[in-house]
């Protein structure tokens, strides 16, 4: 693969205060992510997905090792960086959408870009595109409160995608969607992964997100069990 | 501005607490400012009417002469000094002659403190000019007094009543006065128990011929060259006394105005803390979002602060109509009001000074800024992974 790497993990290891013991949460994890990649992190519960989707977001610091996301050393960062890094260079989707309930379908996807003090029309521009991409152009003015569960999520990745970062953290995207819903968003991000060649990293178990993902990291008790990619057809 | 927009957006989507909020403050802000303008008014008319009817722009003291110790009425008068008998000429001076006296209406007893005072003065309002002397009747002393003195005396325009004094020389005279006329004055310490008579009748009286115990200067007068003892007093000394009461009666007014102000800032400080346990998930997604904690922070106090401009804006709205019909009607006061001691008039009418508005809209902004910003420090210190779990106590 050609595409450069935007995420390195040198032995990653995340512990947590448990009491008066730790608990270790990621356990030198050992990996790159390439631009482009439409990939996820499939395991149980406590297996340490979202705490490596957080790492990789500059939520959080790894405890030990590093961890690089597009050329920044998170455990260097300062707030201030991070939160530039967050803004300018990775998407986030949530399990519950996470949508701002009093701002409009357009001023939630708006927001990314009013962070990054982009000039009005190029925002609003920028803002129908997206919603555009997912569907959604129609239900602009919508509150979060009238929309069904899967159209939250749409939202979602038009706010995620508005601001055409680097790279997209999903965490179990699907986890609170039909069926039918699920699919439509995954085609939807799979759709903007092959035009925007925006690299998506998945948190999930959801079978029907797995079928859609080119590699599937499997964790297990923090540490990778396995990495498998899809064979190119 | 970001944060401002966010707030804005934050507060109207918030819809009803935000108006229950806004609507306690904008009524705490309202009563601060009729309470303060009430105040102020008073503290005004009481000044003007003071310097009106009792001590002028300032005074010129008989070296003997204090107010606070009756025993030196007696020996406190003497010519008057050539600098100031040439004011008293020009009509920019007035010469009031004092002397203790007891009164017998309908066979009472009443201490009272006889004023001679020239019919021809204009410098203070008592109605002087009706002390018109009868020259067929040497024996004819008209006399002015206040409405309290005659509500309590019993007396009305018309009676006569008996007084006795003590001339120059200590002896005991007595005489019938005729009261030409009752007048009105918001200024109980020309009014209570104090008879105007001319002065030149009184000097005759009392043997005390050409002599003064105080002289009331006009705006005119200038500062007077002091000669033989007399003292000057200026108008900030002789209303110090009314000063020193209504900063007191302002300290109260302070402590109203806190206690107002804190049952309405309570609401919003409780709002903020009830917003940022409630909206912890807004809060871990404005930083996944790419926002620093220092913003977030700014969005929140902003909004908490945003109450009081809000409430600042209704208060307005509906205040402004109401404070400016009281200012137009007057606040009527107690009829007993005025038995205090105090220049109180029948009714006080508020003053709403550009200074008292600004200093009040300046201590609802940043009360507000404060007791807002108070909750929001905790935000500092979430990790924005329990805030996105909305996991934080």
């Amino acid at each position: 693969m050609d595409n450069p790497i935007i995420v390195t993990l040198e032995k990653v290891t995340k512990r947590f205060p448990a009491g008066k013991t730790e608990f270790t949460a990621l356990n030198k994890i050992e990996l790159t992510f390439r631009k482009g990649e439409f990939s996820g992190l499939v395991g149980p519960s406590g297996s340490g997905k979202t705490t490596l989707l957080n790492i990789i977001g500059s939520l959080d610091c790894p405890s030990e090792g590093v961890a690089t996301v597009l050329g920044k050393n998170i455990s260097s960062l300062s707030h201030k960086e991070s939160a530039e890094l967050r803004n300018y260079g990775i998407g986030f989707i949530f399990q519950t959408y996470n949508l701002l309930p009093v701002y409009s379908v357009y001023d939630n996807v708006e927001f990314a870009l009013l962070l990054q003090k982009i000039s009005a029309p190029k925002r609003r521009k920028a803002v129908m595109d997206a919603l555009e991409w997912v569907g959604l152009a129609d239900r602009a003015k919508s509150r979060p409160s009238t929309l069904s569960g899967g159209e939250c999520q749409r939202v979602a990745i038009a706010r995620a995608m508005v601001k055409r970062p680097a790279l997209v953290l999903a965490d179990e995207p699907s986890a609170n969607l039909d069926s039918q819903n699920s699919h439509m968003i995954v085609q939807t991000m799979k759709r903007l992964n092959r035009e925007l060649n925006t690299t998506f990293i998945f948190s999930t178990h959801d079978e029907k997100v797995m079928q859609y993902l080119d590699r599937i990291i499997y964790l297990k008790d923090g540490m990778v069990e396995r990495d498998e990619r899809k064979s190119e057809d | 501005m970001l944060e401002l927009k966010l707030a804005f957006k934050n507060l109207f989507g918030s819809g009803l607490r935000t108006w229950l909020n806004v609507t306690v403050l904008s009524i705490a802000f309202v009563i601060i400012l009729f309470y303060n303008g009430m105040l102020d008014g008073w503290n005004m008319q009481a000044q003007r009417d003071t310097i009106e009817w009792e001590i002028g722009s300032g005074q010129v003291w008989h070296p003997d002469y204090d107010p606070y110790d009756p025993y030196t009425f007696a020996d406190s008068h003497s010519k008057i000094p050539s600098t100031i008998s040439s004011l008293i000429e020009r009509g920019d001076a007035a010469a009031i002659l004092l002397t203790q006296a007891t009164a017998y209406p309908g066979g009472r007893m009443i201490n009272t403190l006889i004023k001679g005072v020239d019919p021809n003065q204009k410098v203070l309002k008592i109605p002087s000019a009706l002390l018109i002397e009868d020259n067929s009747d040497p024996e004819y002393i008209p006399a002015v007094i206040g409405s309290r003195f005659a509500k309590s005396a019993h007396l009305k325009e018309g009676d006569r009543v008996l007084v006795r004094w003590r001339d120059a020389n200590g002896t005991f005279d007595a005489r019938e006065i005729t009261i030409v006329s009752v007048f009105r004055t918001n200024v109980p310490t020309v009014d209570l128990n104090q008879i105007f008579i001319p002065l030149e009748k009184l000097r005759e009286m009392t043997s005390m011929f050409d002599e003064a115990t105080l002289i009331v200067l006009s705006d005119m007068a200038g500062v007077p060259v002091q000669q033989d003892g007399w003292s000057y007093k200026n108008q900030d000394y002789l209303l110090k006394d009314l000063k020193d009461i209504m900063a007191a009666k302002k300290g109260g007014s302070f402590v109203i105005s806190g206690l107002l102000l804190a049952i309405a800032l309570l609401a919003i400080f409780d709002t903020q803390v009830l917003s940022i346990f409630r909206r912890q998930k807004e809060i871990g997604t404005y930083i996944a979002l790419g926002m620093t904690r220092k913003k977030v922070v700014g969005i929140f106090t902003i909004e908490g602060t945003t109450h009081s401009i809000l409430a600042i804006l209704l208060g307005m709205a509906w205040g402004v109509p109401f404070l400016m019909l009281l200012q137009k009607t007057g606040i009527p006061m107690p009829s007993n009001a005025d038995q205090a001691g105090i220049a109180i008039a029948d009714k006080i009418t508020p003053y709403y000074g550009a200074g008292m508005i600004l200093t009040s809209v300046i201590l609802v902004v940043l009360s507000s800024l404060v007791v807002s910003y108070i909750p929001t420090r905790k935000i500092s210190g979430m990790k924005p992974t329990d805030a996105l779990r909305g996991k934080i106590v």
